[in-house]
C-alpha cells in the first residue's frame, strides 16, 4: 500500500448524501478483472451532465473530494476507491462514511476524513464561493486552510499502517502460528467444503 | 455478566489482540464469487501466497450469469473472461466451485445456507455486502472488500476493530398481509440508511421469533441498507430444525455436539446492547419505495412525499432529485403508480418460500397487458424445488418469465435490465439510481406486492387482494 502522511490539494464539492457505490461506479465497469483502469468511468451516470461538478473546468485539478454523510454506501466493490483513486483523489471528506467504503479506502491509502457536520456544510460554503485549497495532514489529525483548521480521528492501527504503507497480509502472516494454534481447537463438526 | 449472541462469537474468534490494535478474527467461511474476486487472487498470485485454507472456501457464479435457458453460452466476452477467471482461479487455488449445472449454482447467499455450510455461532465472510444475511442462523457475517477478500484467502483470519451493537426488538405479531420484506423496509424507515452505520443489529422479540428462516434470511440481508455490516437473530429451533439432515450439517453424534453447543449461542436476559430501537409489529404496513434510497419509503396506502417534508437543505435537496429522477411528483397515491416491469428475485427474496408465495397470489390471474415479469430462482435447488411443485407452471401460465437462476436483474450485470424510464416492481433489496439499469426506476417491495403488481399494473394494497393470506 502507498504511504500517506500530508496532502494539499484543490477540493471539489460534491453537495449529496448517501452516494453509494453503484454511482461512484457503475455496475458495467465491474467485469474487468484488473484493479487498474477504473478512474475514467468515476461517476459515469452523472458525467453525462454538463453541470456536474467533475465537469467543470475549475474542478479538473481538485484532488480531496467533499461529500455529504453516508458516502460510499452500498456494495462492497472495492472498485469505488480504486476509481475515486485513480482520478485522482487522494482524500475524501464527508460527516460519515458507510463501514465498508470506509475500510476499503484505508486499505487503499485513499484517506477517509469524517469531520463534524458544521465544519462541512462550512466548507460547502466556501468551496461553492472561490477554489479552496486544504491541507490533510495525517500525522497531526488535521484539516486546514485559510482561516480553517479543524481536527479529525481515526482508528489508531489505520493511521500507523497508512502513515507507513503496511501490507497488512504481511502483518498477519507474521503471527501464523497463533492462527495454527487457534485452528487445531477448532470443533471437529464444524464444516469443511472438502478435505484440505 | 449476561451476554449477547454476537459477543460470544466475537469472544470465541479472537485470535489474538494486542492493545492498540484490531483483534484478529478467525474466519470460518467464506464465500467467493466472480465479481470481487479475481483481483485477490492476482494478488495472491504476485506475492507467492496460498490460500491457507481451501476446505474452508467456497465459490460460485451468480452476478454475471444470464438467465435464459441458454445461459452456458455468455455473449458479454468481458463477463466471459470474469466468469473464466474464477474457474481458473479456483482450479489453481484448489477451491470448490459451485459452477452453472452443478446442481447447487445460484446466489452466494442462498447456497450458502441451504447447503448447510451457514451455522450458528460461525464468522462467514464474502466480498458481498449482502453477507448479512447468513446472520439469520446466529452466525456473525458480514461483507468485505478485495484487499481483505486476499487476506482472508491468505490468512483465514481478518483484523477487525469491535463494531458497537444495537437491539432492534419487534413487538407483537406481523399482521396479514405484513412479511419479512416489510418489517425490514419499516426498520430501514425508521432507523435510516447510515443509522446502523459502526453496529452490528440483533433483531429480536415475539415477531422475529416468529419468522421462518427465510423470512429472516429477507430480514438480515436488509440490515446493510441501514448501514449495519451484519445483522443477527439468535439460534433457536426454527435455526435447527432448518439446518437439520443439509448436506454439509453435522450428522450423527456431531450433530447432537453441534445443537448442544449452538444452544448456549442465544443473547442472555438482561444482556447489554449499545443502542436499542422498539418496533410495534401491528403498526407495520406493506411498504413501497418511491426513491433512490432504500430509506424512502411508504405505507402502499400512502402517497409519495414531497420537499416539504424534509427537515434540512441537503434532505430537501435528495428529495428533489429523487422524485425527478423517478418521475413522480408530490402527493401521488402509491396504488395509483403504474409500473413496466416487475421482477421477483435476489438475495433478498428469491428461496423457495418467497416463490411460494407469490405463486399463490398469481394462481388464476394474467400479467397486465403493459407489464413484463420475471421470476428468477435464487439457485439451481431453489428452481428444483419449485419445478417439482409446479410453480414454474403457475408463474408461466399467468405470464411470468421463469428463468435460470443468479443476480440478475437485481444489479443488471447481465443482459437483464431496465430501460431508460422503466418502472420496476423489484423484490430487491437497492433502489439506488441506474441499479438496475441506467435511467431505471425501481420501487421495492415483497414478493407478494410485486407478484400483485404484475397482475393490476400497478401498486396494490396486498391486505385487499381476493384470496391473499
Ligand atoms: S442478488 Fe443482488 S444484492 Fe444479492 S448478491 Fe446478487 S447482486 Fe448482490
Amino acid at each position: 500500500m502507498e504511504s500517506f502522511r500530508s496532502h494539499t490539494g484543490l477540493v471539489a464539492p460534491l453537495d449529496r448524501a448517501n452516494v453509494d457505490t453503484d454511482q461512484i461506479i457503475p455496475k458495467q465497469f465491474l467485469k474487468r478483472i484488473e484493479r487498474t483502469g477504473y478512474g475514467e468511468f468515476l461517476f459515469f451516470d452523472w458525467r453525462s451532465d454538463a453541470g456536474f461538478i467533475l465537469n467543470r473546468p475549475e474542478y479538473s485539478k481538485a484532488s480531496i473530494l467533499l461529500a455529504g454523510r453516508n458516502f460510499g454506501c452500498g456494495s462492497s466493490r472495492e472498485h469505488a476507491p480504486w476509481a475515486l483513486q485513480q482520478y485522482g483523489f487522494r482524500v475524501i471528506i464527508a460527516p460519515c462514511f458507510a463501514d465498508i467504503f470506509g475500510n476499503n479506502a484505508l486499505k487503499n491509502g485513499l484517506l477517509a476524513v469524517s469531520l463534524q457536520e458544521p465544519e462541512v456544510t462550512t466548507l460547502f460554503e466556501r468551496a461553492g464561493r472561490a477554489a479552496l485549497e486544504l491541507t490533510v495532514n495525517l500525522e497531526s489529525c488535521r484539516v486546514s486552510g485559510k482561516d480553517f483548521d479543524a481536527p479529525f480521528t481515526i482508528d489508531s492501527f489505520a493511521r500507523h499502517c497508512l502513515l507507513h504503507g503496511l501490507d497488512d497480509i504481511g502483518l498477519t502472516l507474521q503471527h501464523e502460528s497463533e492462527i495454527a494454534q487457534f485452528e487445531a481447537g477448532r470443533p471437529l463438526w464444524m464444516p469443511t467444503v472438502h478435505g484440505d | 455478566m449476561p451476554r449477547t449472541a454476537f459477543d460470544k462469537i466475537w469472544d470465541a474468534h479472537v485470535v489474538r489482540h494486542a492493545t492498540g490494535e484490531p483483534a484478529l478474527l478467525y474466519i470460518d467461511l467464506h464465500l467467493v464469487h466472480e465479481v470481487t474476486s479475481p483481483q485477490a487472487f492476482d494478488g495472491l498470485r504476485q506475492a507467492g501466497r496460498r490460500v491457507r485454507r481451501p476446505g474452508l472456501t467456497i465459490a460460485t457464479v451468480d452476478h454475471n450469469v444470464p438467465t435464459t435457458p441458454d445461459r452456458l453460452l455468455i455473449r458479454d466476452p468481458i463477463a466471459a473472461a470474469q466468469i473464466s477467471a474464477l474457474r481458473k482461479n479456483a482450479e489453481e487455488f484448489g477451491i470448490v466451485l459451485l459452477d452453472m449445472n452443478s446442481g447447487r449454482q445460484g446466489i452466494v447467499h442462498v447456497v450458502g445456507p441451504e447447503l448447510g455450510l451457514t451455522q450458528p455461532g460461525m464468522t462467514i465472510v464474502c466480498g458481498d455486502s449482502h453477507t448479512s444475511t447468513h446472520g439469520a442462523f446466529g452466525a456473525l457475517a458480514f461483507g468485505i472488500g478485495t484487499s481483505e477478500v486476499e487476506h482472508v484467502l491468505a490468512t483465514q483470519s481478518l483484523p477487525q476493530q469491535r463494531p458497537r451493537t444495537m437491539l432492534v426488538r419487534v413487538d407483537g405479531r406481523l399482521p396479514r398481509g405484513i412479511t419479512a420484506k416489510d418489517l425490514a423496509l419499516g426498520i430501514i424507515g425508521t432507523i435510516g440508511t447510515d443509522g446502523g452505520t459502526g453496529h452490528v443489529i440483533e433483531y429480536a422479540g415475539e415477531a422475529v421469533r416468529a419468522l421462518s428462516m427465510e423470512g429472516r434470511m429477507t430480514l438480515c440481508n436488509m440490515t446493510i441498507e441501514a448501514g449495519a455490516r451484519a445483522g443477527l437473530v439468535s439460534p433457536d429451533e426454527t435455526t435447527f430444525a432448518y439446518l437439520k439432515g443439509r448436506p454439509y450439517a453435522p450428522q450423527g453424534e456431531d450433530w447432537d455436539r453441534a445443537i448442544s453447543h449452538w444452544a448456549t449461542l442465544a443473547t442472555e436476559a438482561g444482556a447489554a446492547f449499545d443502542s436499542e430501537v422498539r418496533i410495534a409489529a401491528e403498526q407495520l404496513e406493506p411498504y413501497v419505495t418511491w426513491g433512490t434510497s432504500p430509506g424512502m419509503v411508504v405505507p402502499v396506502t400512502g402517497v409519495v412525499p414531497g420537499p416539504q417534508e424534509a427537515v434540512s437543505d441537503s434532505e430537501r435537496e435528495g428529495v428533489l432529485r429523487a422524485l425527478e429522477y423517478m418521475g413522480l411528483s408530490p402527493g401521488t397515491r402509491v396504488d395509483q403508480i403504474s409500473i413496466d416491469r416487475v421482477f421477483i428475485g435476489s438475495c433478498t427474496n428469491s428461496r423457495i418460500e418467497d416463490l411460494r408465495a407469490a405463486a399463490r397470489l398469481v394462481r388464476g390471474h394474467k400479467v397486465h397487458a403493459n407489464v413484463r415479469a420475471l421470476v428468477v430462482p435464487g439457485s439451481e435447488a431453489v428452481k428444483r424445488a419449485a419445478e417439482a411443485e409446479g410453480l414454474d407452471e403457475m408463474f408461466r401460465s399467468a405470464g411470468f418469465e421463469w428463468r435460470e437462476p443468479g443476480c440478475s436483474m437485481c444489479l443488471g450485470m447481465n443482459p437483464d435490465t431496465l430501460a431508460e424510464g422503466e418502472r420496476c416492481a423489484s423484490t430487491s433489496n437497492r433502489n439506488f439510481e441506474g441499479r438496475q439499469g441506467r435511467g431505471g426506476r425501481t420501487h421495492l417491495v415483497s414478493p407478494e406486492m410485486a407478484a400483485a403488481a404484475a397482475i393490476a399494473g400497478h401498486f396494490v394494497d396486498i391486505r385487499r387482494w381476493e384470496g391473499a393470506g
